[in-house]
């Protein structure tokens, strides 16, 4: 089979990419989702405080995800279930498999990556002891809790203040388990202010900054949990251990872009999102592949998720008529506390009216300006009273301004 | 029950011996204490299959380690476990320890070991570019090899089982006694020979029922596993001389293309101790960057331990200690790439001991599960016609199909466990570790097992991985 756009992934990304295209006229769209339902891991979110942005209302994960799928069933918009897909070729074959369809291979025209992203596991952090039961992601307790319906554990010690785990700290408190405390490494948050208020703080769940977890004690079950401070090197201090009691260890250290198939079509990606190196519009280096979405780089909110695959759609819609093949960019470099920017790289001609830079800060920071230098010239400084790295930033560039840049950084500079 | 010969312990031992003894007319079992084979020192190791240059000339580990590694090859290809046959080296980075190198070079062709050779770093390198540049030597061993030690085990379980052997797992052995011409195990099975391949427990056995009495003392060893990303990082198994600051780790690719580290060398007292420490997995991590460049450690997706059997001598102990009662302990390293040779011999033994004679129907191949993912594209596609589950894919970093799943679960030796599955299919063995893949299998072994899905346990039964359903009591 061929279609003009094929979309990998029906989650938050994949389904706004793909209601994209549709207006943009072009009607020969397939989703490709790994799961029983559109929607992704939306559907396990099944707490509130989504769509703020987009709706300006709160809905819960599945709300949300709901109203994007029916759009698309009532655009009539053709999606697969239950297809994996196993790989992705740069020329724009996708091999994918199902219980239905067997192995099957589509072609397009254009291809969106909107696969999301994976939870870091225990093994990338070198948590030492032992290795029993009860040592869950967050998110794979998020599954068993709200989509199953299993009780994951009694006595809750959360390592990570992701997002996912802060949630799952009033989660899991809420269905009865009491949850000892949420041990961050870093000294600072890597959620959003508001979760922390609303999950640890009303609960009254100790948030330890700077601790992590140094073992894992319990053969078959975990059994209890010795958690230590850390100096600025991030290296557990000797004396600082306090052991909790638990049965269960839940994990939110971090989620990480998923583009094994990405890779596989030699889009490259980027060594501090892990996700394609795009240009402003959302294509990868690889022409006719775009991405968006976590796979593209890790978001905070499902708003922004949307946002950005409403454009990626558009431009991959753009590209189907159009054919356009850009060349030529300047790249958007980063320094002193910026760590990466989407798009990376702009094509200044080309280029719409005006373009949204997403970006994080690599520490906390408090009264600094983001500011954005033009061949080494202030171009635009902005004024932040509190910079975190948890709390994904934006800016607005215009086409005017952009105009004869030879060069382009996003920084952050003393506030005068 | 009665039985000629009964084996304790399902470790690869354990297992080998008893394919070895399913080649006579006798009536044999094997008892494991866990809820699957494979599940102490045989689960976690180095997963090499040494050429044989490092053991004693003359001793039991010289022996079985050289016939071993010949052995193995042949048995991958009948009974269908990955092997490669990868080759190593042992690197030195000092001048001084160049008549170290000599010295294993000359005890392995005392050994019999074939194609060794001694090269300069420099050809070294050639070979293997990610070598560090401090690697002065290396003897070069062509013959040594990697395996899935799971697989291996396993499968030569299963081919036992094939040919008339019986394997009872949950099965401790808790009380033997000799009653005239026979063995009672737990007051319950009559045996005329017992083979004590209990592993740590070997003196545990041992001790049930023979006068001297030995100690098996665990010694733990930490692993660092790499991300298949990284899998092609080095070739071959890169281990250390050992020299004054101590014995050195490996570097090596495993048989399903991922990359470890290790092993630490701790004594420990608990003989289930299992639990990686921090001091060892910095150890592990510091010596094995001396070894080859640019080793990503924030691609690692886990770390584990395992414990050796470690004898009060230096080679293993296999001999009949008491009548009928042969015991096959301390095997330690090279214990896996001894395992078959061991098998060989201690068969050979039992059965003239009994007057056994050789079946003439034993069924020398295994066929094994099904590998969708090492497939020829349209095999792979003709399979899933055939039992769409092949097309559903569970776990998705290791591209594992429910079919697979299903098939491990009513395999010869089934797989009852999430641990069970993932020794066998893979499934939860990726980057994500399980994350995403775990509720799923558990929903698979709850269905095919007919059993509450608050049942089904990591390993043993009192793993379990979730406490009922939400708003129950």
């Amino acid at each position: 089979m061929k279609y003009d756009v094929v979309i990998i992934g029906g989650g938050p990304a994949g389904l706004a990419a793909a209601l994209a295209v549709k207006k943009e006229g072009v009607d020969n769209i397939l989703i490709i989702e790994r799961d029983d339902k559109l929607g992704g891991i939306l559907n396990q979110c099944i707490h509130n405080g989504f769509g703020l942005h987009t709706f300006k209302e709160e809905l819960t994960g599945p709300e949300y995800a709901n109203r994007f799928a029916q759009k698309v069933i009532e655009e009539k918009i053709a999606y697969k279930l239950n297809c994996m897909v196993i790989s992705v070729s740069d020329d724009k074959k996708v091999t994918y498999v199902s219980k239905e369809d067997g192995l099957n291979i589509v072609e397009a025209k254009a291809i969106i990556l909107a696969m999301g992203c994976r939870e870091r596991p225990r093994g990338a952090l070198n948590i030492p002891g032992f290795r029993p039961a009860g040592i869950y992601s967050a998110g794979t307790a998020q599954r068993l809790m709200n989509i199953e319906g299993y009780k994951v554990g009694n006595e809750v010690v959360i390592l990570g203040s992701g997002d996912i785990g802060l949630i799952m700290a009033r989660r899991m408190t809420l269905e009865g388990a009491k949850v000892k405390c949420v041990a961050e490494l870093m000294p600072y948050s890597g959620g959003l202010k508001r979760n922390i208020v609303q999950c640890l703080n009303d609960y009254n769940i100790p948030l330890l900054l700077s601790h992590t977890v140094v073992d894992i004690k319990g053969k078959e079950r975990v059994s209890s949990v010795v958690v230590a401070e850390v100096d600025e090197n991030r290296k557990p201090i000797k004396g600082t251990e306090k052991e909790f009691k638990c049965d269960t260890l839940l994990l939110s250290v971090g989620l990480l872009p998923e583009n094994e198939l990405s890779k596989l079509a030699n889009v490259e990606l980027s060594r501090v999102t892990s996700g394609p190196i795009v240009s402003d519009n959302f294509e990868t280096n690889v022409n006719g592949i775009f991405a968006c979405g976590n796979v593209l780089h890790v978001h905070d909110l499902v708003d922004y998720v949307s946002s950005e695959a409403e454009l990626a759609g558009t431009y991959a819609a753009k590209y189907v008529k159009e054919n356009t093949a850009h060349n030529s960019y300047i790249n958007v470099e980063v320094k002193d506390g910026v760590r990466y920017t989407v798009p990376q790289k702009i094509d200044i001609d080309n280029m719409a009216d005006r373009i949204i830079v997403r970006f994080r800060v690599s520490n906390e920071y408090r009264n600094k300006r983001i500011v954005v230098l033009k061949n080494n010239e202030e171009i635009r400084s902005i004024k932040k009273k509190v910079l975190a790295p948890g709390e994904m930033e934006q800016l607005f560039l215009s086409k005017d301004e952009l105009k004869d840049a030879k060069t382009l950084c996003v920084c952050l500079k003393e506030n005068q | 029950m009665k039985y000629d010969v009964i084996v304790i312990g399902g470790g690869v031992t354990g297992c080998a011996i008893l394919r070895e003894l399913s080649k006579y007319n006798l009536k044999i079992a094997l008892f494991e204490k866990e809820e699957d084979l494979c599940s102490g020192t045989s689960k976690a190791n180095s997963a090499i299959i040494h050429a044989g240059y490092d053991a004693k000339n003359g001793s039991l580990k010289a022996k079985f380690n050289v016939r071993g590694s010949i052995l193995t090859k042949k048995l991958a290809e009948d009974l269908n476990f990955s092997y490669r046959n990868n080759g190593s080296f042992v690197v030195c980075f000092n001048e001084e320890d160049l008549p170290g190198l000599t010295e294993l070079y000359e005890r392995g062709v005392k050994n019999k070991v074939e194609g060794l050779q001694i090269i300069n770093g420099d050809k070294a390198r050639e070979l293997e570019p990610n070598l560090s540049k401090n690697v002065v030597a290396a003897l070069y061993a062509p013959s040594a090899a990697i395996v899935c030690p799971f697989e291996m085990t396993i499968a030569l379980g299963e081919n036992a089982v094939m040919n008339g052997a019986e394997i009872f797992l949950n099965k401790p052995v808790n009380d033997i006694k000799k009653i005239n011409d026979y063995y009672l195990i737990n007051g319950q099975y009559e045996t005329k020979y017992i083979i004590n391949a209990a592993g740590l427990y070997g003196d545990v056995i041992h001790n049930l029922i023979c006068d001297d009495k030995i100690i098996i003392s665990p010694r733990k060893g930490d692993y660092c596993l790499f991300d298949k990303e990284v899998g092609s990082l080095v070739k071959h198994t890169i281990f250390q001389l050992p020299n004054k600051f101590g014995k050195g780790v490996l570097v090596a690719p495993t048989a399903h293309g991922n990359m470890l580290i290790g092993p630490s060398a701790s004594d420990v007292e608990d003989k289930e101790a299992s639990a990686t420490t921090s001091e060892d997995l910095e150890m592990i991590i510091e010596k094995a960057k001396l070894s080859v460049d640019n080793i990503p450690f924030n691609k690692v997706i886990t770390s584990f331990s395992g414990l050796r059997a470690r004898p009060e001598g230096d080679d293993f102990i296999i001999r009949e200690a008491n009548d009928n009662f042969f015991d096959v302990i301390g095997i330690e390293s090279p214990g896996l790439s001894s395992a078959p040779a061991i098998g060989e011999y201690v068969s050979e033994y039992v059965a003239t001991k009994l007057n056994a004679e050789k079946k003439e129907n034993f069924l020398s191949k295994r066929k094994g599960l099904n590998k969708l993912n090492k497939m020829p594209l349209e095999q792979r596609a003709s399979l899933i016609k055939e039992n769409p589950l092949y097309g559903n894919i569970i776990c998705r970093c290791e591209e594992i199909s429910e079919g697979e799943i299903v098939d491990a679960i009513h395999s010869i030796v089934p797989a009852t466990s999430l641990d069970a599955i993932k020794r066998r299919v893979r499934a939860g063995m990726g980057r994500c570790q399980g994350g995403f893949c775990s509720p799923k299998v558990m929903e698979i072994i709850a269905r095919e097992l007919n059993i509450p899905f608050e049942d089904v346990t990591k390993n043993n039964a009192k793993s379990k991985l979730v406490f009922g359903r939400l708003g129950e009591e």
